[in-house]
Formats: structure tokens, sequence, C-alpha cells
């Protein structure tokens, strides 16, 4: 948009005014005087609107993502307002959390699922939204197909009505989970009132273990952290493991700030960043792809920024980490035993007895060895092409133990059509998996995809609460992809190292 | 919009104990396949007062005795999880007008905010012992006072906290940020303008 005093420049003059006029704000809400930045002061700055009567910012949110949950009720509320979509090129809508993963076909048989698709379909052609939706190759997990397209980019915020949007602080974006109110607000305005969180910095260094993997550091930090640790926190995630860690890695991180308490998650974007972003479909091209890698490569923090708080991990004392509760910071190393309430922190003892009622697990006995039902390899936390690669490469020549349940959910159309071509889908279904199109699944069990009964779940998804996988009495137990193709050779939560020999 | 200014709640209380007590357990995810929030509120903790009754117990939003409570307590880290504001909105929608809990998770916390549905904090032996009065006593009134950032119930008085920002919003009547926000659409255009990535 333009805003009508410039309109009589010339764009070159335009942009230098304007860069003239950015500068001048940055300063005027600098407060006090630390020359080094962390990126989030930096991104904040940069999209800080004003601030409102009750205090809070009212911070500009360039990207906004929607999916088909959240935001019929806010598309209802505009509607009751009288109210239009301010930017509708910069929402991006697709369908995830409802669609079956075995019928591509509709109507759905589920009238409740299609009622909300249709919704979707509905509501993004009234007010000129971009849908990756069913048929064009591009739907999927939405913290999946952000960074596919190269929508989520560094320096931005993104909001989106999910709290795993912190996924997208992988790539050195401000992104945030958030409520339908907001999705409205978001739509009707491009804004939202916030605050600006503390930023705590968590570094881990050294060199991952083999078959030692992303998901098990931040399963570690959060257990480290505890579910709430991260409340009022923004985590800055950085140190060697990260710098050598891949893209994907970092969003599995990044992905589960929200289990740790943390609404935001971030790394600082770098030549990783930058060689995954290049040549996808939204990135920018040509002269403008350098202009943007110099303003994105400002935009990390500055050496010696100021963090209300530091925290640091040895990568080589991370072990496989797998949970044994009902919340993602009830974890523990593969080879430890299943804690008794006793040894835990006094205040955590009720909810570490319900776990372990909820679980059927014994206090003091090994984790490993637990009978395991179902195996489910996705998520928008575990569902990349990386992951699948990873299994694939060691599950090649391996079955299914019979009686378990496998299912493959790639975390999208993009993700399910390259691992086709590589010939990952087959190896997966000779193994006794089933290979499923993509969407959230077994993740929350909004589609037809639940557990059933009390069914044991070894997951590579984020959350193992109560009911979580649509079964009220369904257990979860969250680890890593690999440690997942292991419980399902196996038939039980197993040391993945050793089933398939990693060392 | 002019909003209520909320000052305090009045209400009967209503225990539902323990820690964490994420959005999946108030509201499943299954009962989220709808495209609008009326009817949530009989979902609320469905699955927990499912096995309630399946274990031949009363789950306290199914018990007689607090029928028409409208302030919640509970444990910490209350309503962490999803973002969902199905969460809230089922709460609200079943009849609950304010939460008092030891800790709130962030987004739950603003998303209740947004509603109208004042948080407020309080420790967690004084949480117990209003418990046990609501347990003798389910008809006594209580009033989360948010002008004396106090609990009141049967003659006695607690200390609450509340961020001073939310307790801004809830007394001023500005608890929901929209109008506020259009206000500022003009400073936002300017805003956008100045970032490449939007002005493209
Ligand atoms: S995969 Fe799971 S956590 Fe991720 S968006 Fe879908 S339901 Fe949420």
């Amino acid at each position: 948009m333009e805003s009508s005093a410039h309109r009589h420049e010339t764009p070159a003059k335009r942009t230098f005014i304007r860069s003239i006029l950015a500068s001048l704000r940055w300063t005027v809400h600098f407060e006090g005087f630390h020359m080094s930045q962390t990126l989030l002061d930096k991104v904040w700055q940069a999209h800080a609107v004003r601030t409102l009567p009750n205090g809070a910012t009212q911070l500009l949110i360039g990207t906004h993502l929607i999916h088909e949950v959240t935001s019929p009720q806010a598309f209802g509320m505009l509607r009751d307002l009288g109210l239009r979509v301010l930017y509708p090129s910069r929402t991006f809508a697709t369908v995830d959390h409802i669609v079956p993963t075995d019928e591509r076909v509709e109507p759905f048989s589920d009238d409740l699922a299609d009622a909300m698709i249709k919704a979707l379909r509905k509501n993004c052609a009234e007010h000129g939204i971009t849908f990756f939706d069913l048929p064009t190759g591009r739907q999927g997990i939405v913290h999946i197909v952000g960074p596919e397209q190269g929508i989520t980019q560094p320096g931005t915020t993104i909001a989106c009505g999910d709290s795993h949007t912190s996924t997208h602080g992988a790539f050195g974006a401000i992104a945030f989970g958030i409520g339908t109110s907001q999705v409205r607000d978001v739509l009707a305005t491009q804004t939202m009132a916030l605050h600006k969180p503390k930023v705590r910095r968590i570094n881990v260094n050294g060199r991952l273990s083999p078959g030692v993997y992303a998901k098990d550091v931040i399963l570690h930090i959060i257990r480290r952290l505890g579910v709430n640790g991260g409340l009022g926190f923004a985590y800055e995630y950085g140190g060697t493991t990260f710098d050598a860690f891949t893209q994907e890695e970092r969003m599995t991180v990044c992905n589960m700030s929200i289990e740790g308490g943390a609404r935001v998650g971030y790394v600082n974007p770098d030549e990783t960043t930058f060689a995954y972003l290049q040549g996808r479909p939204y990135a920018p091209k040509g002269a403008e792809w350098d202009a943007a890698v110099t303003r994105w490569r400002a935009t990390a923090s500055d050496p010696g920024a100021f963090y209300d708080d530091t925290v640091t991990y040895e990568a080589s004392t991370i072990a496989p980490t797998v949970t044994w509760g009902i919340n993602p910071g009830q974890a523990i190393f593969i080879h430890e035993n299943v804690p008794s309430p006793h040894e835990v922190p006094e205040k955590d003892r009720a909810t570490a007895e319900e776990a372990l009622a909820h679980m059927s697990l014994q206090p003091g006995r090994p984790i490993k060895g637990t009978k395991v039902d179902v195996a489910f390899l996705g998520s928008c936390t575990n569902g990349r092409l990386s992951d699948l690669q990873e299994v694939a490469r060691h599950i090649r020549g391996r079955k299914v133990r019979a009686g378990v349940k496998a299912i493959v959910v790639p975390g999208s159309q993009g993700v399910a059509s390259v691992a086709e071509s590589m010939g990952l889908a087959e190896i997966f279904r000779e193994a006794g998996f089933e290979w499923r199109g993509a969407g959230c699944s077994m993740c929350l069990g909004m589609n037809p995809d639940k557990l059933v009964g009390n069914q044991l779940c070894a997951s590579s998804s984020n959350r193992n609460f109560k009911g979580r996988q649509g079964s009220p009495t369904g257990r979860t137990v969250l680890m890593s992809p690999l440690m997942v193709a292991a419980a399902a050779v196996t038939g039980e939560i197993s040391d993945a190292r050793e089933i398939f020999s990693v060392n | 919009m002019a909003l209520e200014k909320i000052t305090q709640v009045t209400g009967r209380g209503v225990h539902v104990p323990g820690d964490d007590l994420d959005t999946d357990r108030i509201i499943p995810a299954r009962f989220m396949k709808c495209i609008t929030f009326d009817g949530l509120g009989e979902f609320a903790f469905y699955d927990a007062r499912a096995f309630a009754k399946a274990d031949g117990q009363v789950h306290p939003f199914d018990n007689p005795r607090h029928a028409g409570a409208g302030i919640l307590l509970s444990g910490s880290n209350f309503g962490c999880g999803s973002s969902r504001e199905h969460a809230p909105q089922a709460l609200y929608r079943f009849g609950i007008r304010a939460i008092v809990a030891e800790s709130f998770a962030e987004i739950f916390f603003g998303n209740s905010i947004t509603l109208g549905m004042p948080c407020v904090v309080m420790s967690g032996d004084n949480i117990r012992a209003v418990a046990q009065l609501i347990d003798s006593d389910p008809a006594a009134l209580a009033t989360v006072d948010l002008t004396g950032r106090k609990f009141s119930i049967a003659d006695m008085d607690f200390p609450i906290a509340i961020p001073d920002h939310a307790h801004e919003a809830l007394v001023s009547g500005k608890w929901d940020a929209i109008a506020d926000l259009l206000e500022g659409v003009e400073a936002v255009r300017e805003r956008a303008a100045a970032l490449p990535y939007m002005a493209a």
C-alpha cells in the first residue's frame, strides 16, 4: 500500500525517504542505549505501529496463515462487524486438521469436515485469499506449507490460529500462535495487540551422538525448563548444534517452543536459511533476492545483545528421549526408568500420579519394552522430507511387527510427491507402513485417524495430552521419527540405536 | 465499540482440581469440527466428565450442587496447549465468567481476556481453602474484585493478581482490542509500506 504523502516522488526517492523515516522511528523507539539488539528487538521495532491506550503494542503482522479450524468463526465476526480483509495478499490458507488422509474425494464422508473445507473455500474466494486447496498439489500442514512455499521469511512477523506457529521462527521470523478473535484482528487490521516478550537464549553446543535428533533436543529442553518455564519468554535457540542444524531440524525445535510455555521460538537466520529459501515460489527473485539476503542477515541478533536469561546445554549429554506422561515435559531418556511420583518435585506429584494412571505405566520400571499398538510418523514437528528420509534409510528391508498399525503421513503434498518420486513411499509400504495423504492426521485425531480405546501410540508428534490422539483413553509416547520406526518394528518402545545399529 | 467495564465478577464457585489442565481436556478436538462457537458449552471438559461418570463419580461441572457456577477455580498452568479459542469459548458458553488459578498459559490467558473473562492468579493454598468452603457451601457467592485485587467469599478476602495490562483492559472496557486496532489503520498502512516484503 502506498501512503499518499510520497505519491509524487520517484520510487527511488520514496525508498530513500522511507528508509530515513524508518530509521528515525527506530531511534525514537529505542529504549535505553543498548547498541546490540536481539532479532526480536529488531523485528519488533520494524513492525510496531503504535502504542495502544492500554499499553500494548499494535504490531504489524506481515504474514497471516489460516486453516479450516480456527478461521471460520473469525470470518463470521468480520461479517458481523461489516469489515473486510485489509491485506488479502498477505494471508495464505490451507486445509490440514480435518482432511482425511485415505480418501481424497469430496464430499468427505464426515459432514462436519466437509462443511469446514467448504466454508474455508468460500471465505477465501469472497476475500481474495490464496488457498492451497487439495487440488493444488500445495496443500499440507500449515507450518510445513509456509516454509516450503518460501512464504516464511527472516525478519518478518507471522501469525496463525495455531499454537505451533512458533515453527516459522526457524527462519528468524517472529511467529505467534493466536486465538480466533486475534485471527479476526489480523484479517481486519493486519495487526494485533501484543506485549513484547522477554528473550531467553538457549544454547546447545557440540555434536549430537548418532541416533539423537532435533526432537530429542527440544524434548530435553522442555524436560529441563518445564512446560510453563517459557511463560512470558521468546526462546532464541543458538550454539554450535543449532549452527550445524538444517532448516528442517531447526523447525522441529522451534515447533515445540509452545510445549515449553514459550509462545515464540526462533533461530537467527544464516546461510543455511538463505539456501533453503532460494528458488522457492514466494522467495524474492533476482536483484530482490540479493537485497533481501542483505536485509535478512542484518536482522540476526547482534553479538553482545541483552538476554533476560541464558541457559546452555551440551549436545553430547542428550540421549534419545521419550515421554512417559501426559505433558511433553514428562520425558526421560530411553534407558531411564519411569519415575516414581515421590521422585518428582512436590508440585508436580499429583500430575505425575495422574499421568502414571492414564498411561498404565509402572514407576521405577524401564520405559523400554512397553508394548506399542500404533506407530505414527508425521505432524508439523516431524512430517518433513528429511524425517521420512532418515527413517526410510533405516527401515529398508525391515518389517512392521504384526499387530502394530503403522502409518506415515507426509506433512504436505509437496513432501509426499518428492518422497514418492524418491521411492520412499515404496520403502515404507514394503516395510508394512500405510502411506497416507498429507494432513495433521493422528496428531490430534480430528480426521478419521484416531487411536481406539487405550491404544498406546509411539508418535513423532508434539503433544501427549490425554485424549489428544482422538480417543479419550488413548496413550501417546512422543519421540523422534527413528524411535517411532523402532517401535513399529519391535512392537515395543525401543532404543532405535540398537534396533537399527546406529553408531 | 463500547464494551462493558469489567470491574468485578460475582457468582458461585466451582473447583476443578489439577495442574496443567490443557486445552484438549477443556475442549477435545473432535468438538472443534464446527464453524461457529455456538453450542460449545456442553462439551466443556467433556471427556473428564464422561470418565467421572464411568467411574461412578461426578465431575464438578456435572454436580448439581455447583449448577450455575460462574467462577472456575483450578491449579497451575491452566489452559496450556493449543491456541484454540474454542477452549475459553466453551467455558464461557458453559456459564463461566471468571477463572482463578495458580498460573495460566499465555495464549489461553489472552484469548480469555479478549472475551471479557478475567483470569486471575491466586495462591494454591488459598485456592484449596476456597475449594473447601465451596464444598461445604456451594451456594456461597464469590466475587473476583478486580478493582480491589481480591477474591471474596463468605466474609473472607484473598489476594489475587492479574497483569496490569489485562487489568486495565478489563476495567476500562477495552478488553477486545479490535476498536483500537481499527483506529490505527492509517498508521498500519504507513508501517507496511516501509517494509519491503509487504510493500511489494
Ligand atoms: S500437525 Fe498437529 S500440532 Fe501440527 S498443526 Fe496439525 S494438529 Fe497442530
